[in-house]
């Protein structure tokens, strides 16, 4: 490996935005036929450096060469493209009502006269679908297809152009267990048939030690170090990125659950579009225990949430919380009937971004008579110091609670929600995303905070689309699948493969 | 019955329902970049005054609807850069172009021709009836066939012609990523905001024509506020035949038939109610569209 040449080169890069550093003087090598992985927490620069390669930005500061051949200026998309670099991005880029060849051939459409030909299209994709051994249909619609197929499409349109670097920015967050694996299986191929270079953005270790040559660690926009994968452990990677050790501890403790608090029966709902979300959904929460809801993004845990919380209106079944009916009541009164909820979205839904901290802190107590005289008048005094005290207690790092809470970073912003939440010391608890877009560092901290409560004797139940955080978290997984509950085990009676299999609607055979 | 179901009543059909066409064309266009575009309205009546002009300052048609054309571009590459070099607001700058379309028209009406209210004169020269030798002579077909002015036949050439263009073509595809999902178009090096520019730009000068075809076509007259509100009609159609031209043709024959029903009734029926009509019928034709749509999606998740 280490007599393989070069492809592509940084060098003392950097690339300033207004008041962040983003890319701090780096340099690195990638070698060509490797599989690469640049890892880090949000913020650390990673995507920052690839959007340089590609062109999306221009670097501050510092020469990148591709195959020997220094970027200009004019660097570009197109630039990249011609020196051939592609890039998937993590929102893909297709036109939902577009077929796979119209889309896998967007702005090259082979022609006949001034029309589009489609047999020739067709052909050239499944040229390219068979060179790569990316199987698709060409006629197929894109909206059509699962999340998995249609990243297949993103990147056989990124190497249309005959690409040999190709770039995938977080390919994985939102595939089930399966379609990572067959992501993996054709990563290893382009690179052992094709000799092509990948390179991986990620902040999936496991991952990382599966398909991965070597990585390179960041931090605050700097290149930590530069590993070969089989010479070092999640553990040496997890503490580069975070910049101290990190527990990887079992953090779950078992423990009797008490009775029933949180149960829903056969709830069903429409999402947004009209389209059935829910199909009758059964499931129950028990005080001290944590149940969490595995699915594919889009299969009915938003919409179970927003029936849970009143934020939707069921059209069937019901919602009992501590015995009484809730079902299509108000989220103030499910909130009184003892409900704390953290929404999926902490920037639309969590918090009002343009309102200070403290206000944050404070909502839903407003009305509280510590807080407020007479209902009308606040005590803005106590409040503070109210807030001051929470935001110790839960180490949400600000200069002053009258900062705007929307100027905190995502891991702050999101401590801020799960401080208020928390405080309110409600039976049940309705956990939703918890640690999206938030780093290992508040994630820690947060997933400890949530266990605590279940050890308080908490009815927690956590809907997220991160497995690790789910088994993590866990005493017993529900699997959610097109508004189904498809499988529902006690944690450490399943496998990560075997639960991706009941998230893509395999059912399970026995009774739960 | 028969003096109100007769050959000339398809005639009118015909004649009503092809400013809105033309109109709808345009929009059409724009609805495919995704702007919902409802200064057509404004559009048509500034084109229906400077085909007048052009064609009294000539008199000549051709000079009518260059002049119209000409305006048609202008409105539509003005359209663009408010809508989206500024990314103003697209129903703002639509209503203000109506109103601004209502003022400049009363205001040169006067200036230049110094009259209010409307401009007729025998210097206006029509748009050319066009007849199609052979067809002429069949009995009804002839009739409806032949022997329309020349606006009616472009905008049925153009409704295969757009049709290919925007769902056989590749610059069609563009259009319809632009609206759609621009960042695909931009991902791969292309332009949306080209497309829109195009859009808008086809949008201001079918409107136009259809502007003319109000003035030049049957009436040879200019008069304060002639659109008469087929612009928003044109966007019902629009929105009713799903953006695909032979449907939105469909849907502003519909109008034009249901127009000139009303314009025969008026002997049976109080002429508020007949005049109401196709505007009525545009309500119900909305209503049945979002109850479709809403019933198709339902069905289609099952």
């Amino acid at each position: 490996m280490s007599e393989a040449t070069e492809i592509i080169r940084f060098e003392r890069v950097s690339k300033q935005y207004p008041g962040v550093l983003a890319n701090d003087c780096v340099s690195l090598s990638v070698r060509q036929g490797e599989v690469f992985a640049l890892v880090g927490e949000n913020g650390a620069g990673k995507s920052t450096l690839m959007n340089l390669l590609y062109g999306l930005q221009a670097p501050t500061s510092g020469e990148i060469f591709i195959k020997g051949r220094k970027t200009g200026p004019q660097h570009s998309p197109q630039a990249a493209m011609r020196m051939g670099v592609s890039m998937v991005h993590q929102h893909f880029k297709l036109v939902p009502g577009f077929t796979v060849a119209q889309n896998v051939l967007l702005g090259m459409e082979p022609r006949r006269g001034p029309f589009y030909d489609q047999r020739r299209a067709q052909e050239r994709v499944r040229e390219l679908s068979e060179e790569y051994g990316l199987k698709v249909n060409p006629s197929d619609v894109a909206r059509d297809l699962s999340v998995g197929l249609q990243q297949r499409v993103e990147i056989l349109k990124a190497l249309r152009t005959g690409a040999d670097v190709l770039v995938l920015d977080e390919p994985t967050a939102v595939l089930t267990p399966q379609e990572t694996e067959e992501l993996f299986e054709v990563i290893r191929r382009v690179v052992a048939r094709r000799g092509m270079t990948v390179i991986l953005i990620t902040h999936k270790l496991p991952e990382v030690m599966r398909v991965s040559d070597r990585v390179g660690v960041m931090r605050r926009g700097r290149l930590e170090r530069v590993l070969e994968t089989a010479q070092t452990s999640e553990r040496e990677i997890a503490s580069l990125m975070v910049g101290r050790e990190v527990l990887f501890d079992e953090l779950r403790t078992a423990q009797p659950a008490g009775e029933t608090v949180l149960e829903v029966s056969s709830l069903r709902a429409y999402n947004d579009r009209m389209l059935p979300a829910l199909r009758g959904v059964s499931l129950s929460v028990r005080a001290g225990e944590i149940v969490g809801v595995c699915g594919v993004e889009g299969n009915g845990q938003t919409e179970l949430a927003e029936c849970v919380a009143g934020m939707r209106a069921p059209s069937g079944g019901q919602v009992r919380l501590s015995g009484r009916d809730v079902t299509g009541q108000s989220p103030r009164a499910i909130r009184r009937a003892g409900l704390s909820y953290i929404p999926e979205d902490r920037m639309s839904m969590g918090m009002d971004a343009k309102a200070s901290v403290w206000e944050n802190l404070l909502l839903g107590k407003q009305r509280d008579g510590a807080f407020c005289l007479g209902g009308i008048h606040l005590r803005r005094g106590r409040v503070r110091r109210y807030a001051k005290e929470l935001s110790r207690a839960y180490d949400i790092r600000l200069s002053d609670v009258d900062e705007p809470a929307g100027a905190l970073s995502g891991g702050n912003m999101q401590k801020v929600v799960v401080a208020r939440e928390f405080s309110f010391d409600s039976p049940a608890l309705l956990v939703c995303q918890p640690t999206r877009g938030v780093d290992i560092g508040a994630t820690e901290f947060i997933h400890r905070h949530i266990l605590q409560k279940r050890n308080q004797g908490c009815a927690v139940l956590l809907i997220s689309a991160d497995l690790d955080e789910l088994f993590r978290l866990s005493d017993r997984l529900v699997t959610l699948f097109e508004g189904e509950v498809t499988g529902c085990f006690d944690a450490g009676s399943i496998s990560r493969e075997e639960i991706g299999y009941y998230m893509t609607g395999n059912r399970e055979v026995k009774a739960p | 019955m028969g003096e109100i179901f007769n050959v000339l009543l398809l005639q009118n059909t015909l004649r009503t329902a092809t400013p809105v066409v033309l109109a709808a064309l345009g929009c059409l266009l724009t609805q495919h970049v995704n702007i919902t575009n409802i200064g057509i309205e404004g559009m048509m009546l500034i084109g229906s005054f400077f085909a007048v002009l052009g064609s009294y300052l000539f008199s000549s048609w051709a000079a009518g609807l260059a002049f119209a054309m000409g305006a048609g571009l202008l409105l539509g590459l003005m359209y663009y850069v408010l809508v989206i070099r500024f990314q103003s607001d697209e129903f703002i700058i639509g209503v203000a172009l109506n109103i601004f379309a209502g003022g400049l028209t009363v205001f040169l009406l006067r200036t230049l021709f110094g009259v209010r209210g409307s401009f007729s004169g025998p210097g206006i020269d029509p748009l050319p009836q066009i007849v199609l030798p052979g067809l002429e002579a069949v009995p009804v077909l002839g009739d409806l066939l032949s022997g329309n002015t020349l606006l009616v036949y472009v905008s049925w050439l153009l409704v295969p012609l757009l049709w290919a263009f925007i769902y056989r073509t590749p610059a069609g595809f563009h259009l319809r990523a632009a609206g759609e999902y621009p960042d695909a178009l931009t991902a791969c090096g292309k332009s949306p905001d080209r497309m829109k520019c195009l859009a808008s730009v086809g949008c201001g000068i079918l409107s136009a024509l259809a502007g003319a075809h109000l003035s030049l076509g049957y009436l040879l007259m200019f008069s304060e506020n002639m659109s008469a509100s087929r612009g928003y009609v044109a966007f019902a159609c629009v929105i009713f035949g799903r953006g695909n031209p032979p449907l939105v043709f469909l849907a502003a024959l519909l109008f034009g038939f249901i127009s000139a029903l009303g314009l025969r009734m008026q002997r049976y029926v109080p002429s508020d109610i007949t005049a109401m009509a196709p505007y009525a019928v545009t309500v119900v034709m909305m209503a049945v569209t979002v109850l479709w749509g809403r019933r198709r999606k339902a069905s289609k998740g099952c």
